[in-house]
């Protein structure tokens, strides 16, 4: 675990926000509105929660993650670059043939990806197998798994949901990014998976809700989701779809859209005037 | 006569885990609710520490076998044919395939043999489903004997394994003697006149049908290919160029197939007649599981009756 201030941590953020922009505008394609929404989890994820080490991305003891809202791999790819395991250059090839990094995570091409996901749904299971071989194997690492509100409505999320329950695997923690925003809307008029809490609860789940993009708050709610006691834990973390550019904010429409030229330039500049803020407070 | 042996492949398959259970500790084997009838039962009762059934959930099924394979185990994960491939098909594109992850996918209950349970779980569409997730490997055994060496042989690879069992007893064709070799065809008759390939249950009917030939003086080859995946191509062209005419034969749709299989290689490379012995373009129907057979045609009458037709075309 690095030892990180908030103000460090807010400027790692702020950093892996001017990534997702980078990439997604150089691929004129991806998912920037939930990759900036997951910004500061992935964040705190990689640069203090888990244990991994750039240098040896397959460590054998190391906790692992699953991008189970895999579209938002350019947030994922800007967190791995910015904690070493690639360079930050890297980026910019987002979804370009021959790129290693790919429109959603391949575990075969990207140093640092423990499973290739994007179809939703899916992530969680193989996030419960992974939880489940530590625990057969008598390990102690943990293992994260990052799914979207939207992504609730697949079924396959409540299966993956029961089984883990009822395997008691406690060391099993998954965050529900809650940006409320889906490609075709909010998630109460496509189809309501309120109340989130309440449904893992019911399935035998651990609760803990918290602001998506406060440091204090995140930090705390890991702390709590490490403790054990015989149950995975759920996050339901309410997050900002879009958070970090303003005109991007809870708008469906940046689900799946890349900016253009004058897009980018504001986007970028709103990103570097929150950093030289980030800065200021910190001196 | 002496009675001729029969095992059904599940129960080859549930036996062959067991055995690897007691050398691998690294194995484990996932069900979903069906372990009594997918013969993982036995696996259950001899290591029930590394059984774990997930219940009536076949994508979750998959996904938990992906995620146990990253961490180094050995996985088996079984269902029914219909729920395995077809029901979790994109979870095994996904979560399987795309990442080359090895689970070894034993899938049980295939084809119309299936029998009284009906056209709601007869999978005739799988190996069509499997064999076009890129590294995919697939293998319907013949026999008992030969299911035993294929699952031994599918946990040492280091891939995906699709394993088709089926439900119903049939006659042992392998003897003690025999060595499993993945991906290459295994001849059972010499022939100059017509090639039978043949895979699953149909090998049996294959033989037969040979004999049948014989009567008439048409000399039959007969080949069985338990790996349908990768094609043993050069078995295929050798066939091809000595005999002049194929007919293939499976438990399974003349879709996209077997059959199909063997008809894309040879028209690309060494075109003849290839007829094709399989379930016609509908759903089966309940019924006792050897009459199923014979209305869908899957019998050596049939296939005696397609080889006269492709020595024809010649």
């Amino acid at each position: 675990m690095m030892s990180l201030t908030k103000q460090e941590l807010q400027k790692i953020a702020c950093n892996v926000r001017l990534g997702v922009i980078e990439g997604v505008y150089h691929a004129k394609s991806g998912h920037p509105g939930g990759s900036l929404s997951a910004a500061d989890i992935l964040t705190y994820l990689y640069f203090v929660q888990m244990n991994v080490d750039p240098q040896n991305p397959k460590m054998e003891d190391r906790d692992r993650f699953v991008l189970s809202k895999g579209h938002v791999a350019p947030a994922l790819y800007a967190v791995l670059a910015h904690r070493g395991f690639f360079g930050v250059d890297q980026l910019q090839t987002l979804r370009k043939n021959g790129s290693m990094l790919q429109g959603h995570p391949s575990m075969k091409l990207t140093p640092g990806v423990d499973m290739s996901t994007g179809s939703l749904g899916q992530g969680i299971s193989v996030a419960v197998g992974m939880a489940l071989g530590a625990k057969i194997a008598g390990k102690s690492n943990y293992t994260y798994a990052l799914l979207g509100d939207g992504e609730l409505q697949e079924g396959q999320v409540w299966e993956a949901a029961m089984f883990a329950a009822a395997k008691g695997l406690d060391h099993l923690i998954a965050v529900v990014d809650n940006n409320n925003l889906q490609i075709d809307g909010t998630v109460e008029e496509v189809n309501s998976p309120y109340p989130i809490g309440e449904k893992f609860a019911a399935f035998g789940w651990r609760l803990i809700e918290i602001d998506a993009h406060d440091f204090d708050q995140i930090a705390e709610a890991f702390t709590q989701a490490t403790g054990g006691m015989g149950k995975p834990t759920v996050i339901v973390a309410k997050s900002v779809k879009g958070k970090g550019v303003s005109f991007m904010e809870n708008k469906a429409a940046w689900h799946g859209t890349a900016p253009n030229t004058e897009q980018y330039a504001e986007a970028v500049r709103e990103l570097q005037e929150r950093l030289a803020a980030i800065e200021e407070g910190a001196a | 006569m002496s009675e001729i042996k029969k095992t059904a492949t599940r129960d080859a398959y549930g036996q062959a885990l067991v055995d690897m259970g007691a050398q691998d500790p690294k194995l484990i084997v996932l069900d979903a609710d069906l372990a009594a009838a997918t013969k993982t039962g036995m696996f259950k009762k001899a290591c029930p520490e590394r059984f774990f059934d997930v219940g009536i959930a076949e994508c979750n099924l998959m996904g938990v076998a992906a995620g146990l394979a990253t961490m180094g185990f050995t996985v088996f994960a079984s269902s029914f044919a219909m729920f395995a491939a077809g029901r979790a098909f994109e979870q095994v594109r996904n979560s399987i395939g795309y990442p080359h992850l090895p689970v070894k996918i034993g899938a049980t209950h295939a084809g119309i043999s299936v029998g009284e349970d009906g056209a709601s779980h007869q999978c005739c569409e799988d190996i069509a489903l499997m064999r076009t997730i890129p590294g995919m490997t697939i293998i319907n055994p013949a026999d008992g004997p030969e299911a035993y060496q294929a699952v031994m042989a599918a946990a040492k690879l280091d891939g995906p394994v699709y394993l088709r069992f089926g439900r119903l007893a049939v006659p042992h064709i392998f003897g003690d003697s025999y060595k499993f070799e993945l991906g290459r065809a295994v001849q059972l008759r010499e022939g100059g006149d017509v090639t039978i390939a043949a895979t699953g249950l149909m090998v049996n009917e294959a033989l037969i049908a040979a004999e049948l030939l014989a009567d008439e003086g048409i000399h039959a080859r007969v080949l069985n290919f338990h790996t349908i995946k990768p094609l043993d191509g050069a078995s295929l062209s050798l066939a091809a160029a000595q005999t002049g005419a194929i007919v293939t034969a499976e438990e399974h749709s003349v879709i996209g197939g077997f059959g199909a299989a063997v008809a894309e290689y040879l028209s690309e490379t060494m075109p003849v007649p290839v007829l094709r012995v399989g379930v016609e373009d509908v759903f089966g129907a309940s019924g006792p599981a050897a009459e199923m057979l014979r209305v869908y045609g899957l019998d050596a009458a049939h296939i005696a009756a397609k080889a006269r037709q492709a020595i024809a075309l010649r």
